[in-house]
């Protein structure tokens, strides 16, 4: 049961820490591309990417799941269990990760892109050959927060029956007070989170060159 | 001059440029003409915000000007699409102060960036980049990343990835302002090297004068966002007729500071004025004691200057039977005595 657990709440986590990247990462890249002095400047698209990153980011995760329950039936077919969770933790996740990446890409030193743009690089060129492969180290380190974050709220979702360590926490420590089962499940979300974490450091720090 | 009637290879015809920020306007260029031709190393020097750095990057269109135009190769910039001005730029190479090289690119594949840009297929890119790795005298290089080189080095790969595309000019901004004296000398003589052999245009943004009278061969002076002079750097540095220019010619401001009130001569000696010992018939001819305040040898555009600084003798009359003398000589002699800094 815990072994299921723990590979339920791995699927529920890396699935939607991969595709909250799939919007994010270009979100992010948007939002700073659209910015008034670079490359692609339109401030209209950038306040609207703006706001709604932030609407999005400021509902608390708790009362999202619940919120988008009838998205999640629609997508899915189901609202419970460790599929149906990755529905709300995509939705969650992306905005934050879109933040993520925004804040990656705008530490890049500005002359390198200026550097690019005076080789007549287009935009296009400049995002994918430049920004991003320059953003790396910084851009895995964010990952390696995403997916604890993710994982964090993968064991919240849990409460609705979203599958994996969360559920099992919930399901013997809450409602039928078996502490031992609860306290290994805790263990293991710590242990879980710790490997995720050091693992993208140490990624992060083969990539950069710099050193 | 036949120089004059070929077509330049930059022209900036009444060009200006204003900032308009949330605080006001900076204008940060005014009315400015200038021509660069084909092969000359052109030096443009300015006190900081002058719009050193602002002309410069019109000439790639990096800057936008808001007013007049700039013609590159016979064509005005500001009359290009977004896709024809990037082919334009692959045309030029330009080098900044800090470099600015990919930090997790290595050296080499910094070199094929502008390649890849360009549509050059991988492997020629490779070889491209090797031939430049030796030009700048690099070869061992080709796999370190920027961190592991010295601001010399990093500044001789953004050299050889600026030179990638076999541009037509190459702009300096300040290219050596983050170096010290020695392998500012040797990046110098690189640009030169370059200049000579490939036959490519140079134009060099810097605030240091002994930058220009070491490699340029022409010079404009800029003074608070306008051209106060230009010209080629022999002529500037024996006549230079604005305050700006004198300001840079003269080589330091205590020094003429310290002169002011005095009647002083500034003689300067080009490679092609006698051997004779002239301040000795000077004093000779004249009967008057001078004394020299200042001399100096300068090496500009690979010519021997000598510029020596005499105090002039209180009487007028003698001080402008010296003077008399020293022009028939054919000696360039001019006072400083009314100059304040
Ligand atoms: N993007 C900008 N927005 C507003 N003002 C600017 C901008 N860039 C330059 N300026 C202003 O234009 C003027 C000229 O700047 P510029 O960078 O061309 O000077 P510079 O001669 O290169 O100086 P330095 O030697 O310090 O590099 C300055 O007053 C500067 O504040
Ligand atoms: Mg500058």
């Amino acid at each position: 049961m815990i072994i299921k657990g723990i590979f339920e709440t791995l699927y529920m986590t890396l699935m939607s820490t991969l595709l909250a990247y799939v919007i994010g990462l270009p979100l992010g890249v948007i939002l700073v591309v659209t910015e008034k002095e670079s490359i692609l400047p339109n401030l209209g698209l950038n306040k609207i990417l703006n706001i709604i990153v932030n609407l999005a980011r400021s509902v608390p995760f708790l009362i999202l799941l619940i919120a988008v329950l009838p998205i999640t039936r629609f997508i899915t077919g189901t609202t419970i269990g460790s599929t149906a969770t990755v529905v709300p933790l995509v939705i969650a996740a992306a905005p934050f990760i879109a933040r993520l990446v925004e804040s990656s890409i705008k530490e890049i030193d500005k002359g390198i892109i200026e550097a690019a743009l005076s080789m007549g690089a287009s935009p296009f060129q400049i995002i994918y050959k430049v920004m991003v492969p320059e953003a790396t180290p910084s851009l895995i380190v964010g990952a390696a927060i995403a997916t604890t974050t993710i994982l964090g709220y993968s064991a919240m979702a849990g409460i609705v029956g979203g599958g994996g360590l969360g559920t099992i926490a919930i399901n013997y420590g809450y409602y039928r007070y078996e502490k031992g089962i609860m306290i290994v499940t805790v263990i293991l979300l710590i242990l879980i989170v710790q490997v995720l974490q050091e693992a993208g450091m140490q990624i992060a720090r083969k990539k950069d060159k710099r050193k | 001059m036949s120089r004059q009637l070929e077509e330049p290879i930059i022209e900036f015809k009444a060009l200006g440029k204003t900032f308009s920020s949330a605080n006001g306007e900076v204008k940060a260029l005014k009315n400015i003409n200038l021509k660069i031709h084909k092969g000359d190393i052109f030096g443009i020097i300015g006190m900081s915000g002058a719009g050193k750095s602002t002309l410069v990057r019109c000439i790639n269109y990096l800057e936008k000007p808001t007013e007049g135009e700039i013609w590159f190769d016979g064509r005005e910039l500001g009359s290009l699409n977004e896709k024809d001005l990037r082919k334009v730029r692959q045309s030029m190479g330009m080098i900044f102060q800090q470099f600015n090289l990919w930090m997790q690119r290595t050296a080499e594949s910094n070199i094929c960036f502008p390649l890849e840009i360009a549509g050059v297929d991988k492997k020629e890119a490779k070889l491209r980049a090797q031939e430049l790795l030796k030009l700048v005298g690099l070869e061992d290089k080709a796999g370190a990343y920027p961190a592991q080189l010295s601001g010399g080095q990093k500044q001789r790969i953004a050299i050889a990835r600026a030179l990638a595309t076999n541009p037509k000019v190459l702009l300096c901004d300040e290219a050596t302002s983050a170096l010290d004296p020695t392998t500012t000398e040797s990046i110098l003589n690189l640009l030169k090297d370059i200049n000579k052999k490939l036959g490519i245009t140079i134009v060099i943004i810097t605030h240091e004068m002994n930058v220009v009278e070491k490699i340029c061969s022409h010079v404009a002076i800029i003074d608070k966002s306008e051209i106060a002079e230009a010209g080629k750097v022999h002529d500037i540095f024996t006549h230079p007729k604005t305050q700006a220019a004198q300001r840079l010619v003269y080589p330091n401001d205590n020094r003429i500071n310290h002169l002011v009130g005095k009647r002083c001569c500034r003689i300067v000696f080009d490679g092609s004025s006698s051997y004779d010992p002239v301040v000795a018939s000077m004093i000779l001819e004249c009967k008057v004691l001078v004394n020299i305040l200042y001399a100096d040898m300068k090496d500009i555009d690979g010519k021997a200057f000598g510029e020596l600084i005499i105090q002039l003798p209180e009487d007028e009359k003698t001080a402008d039977k010296v003077i008399g003398y020293l022009h028939s000589k054919n000696l360039q002699a001019e006072e400083v005595s009314n100059y304040v800094g």
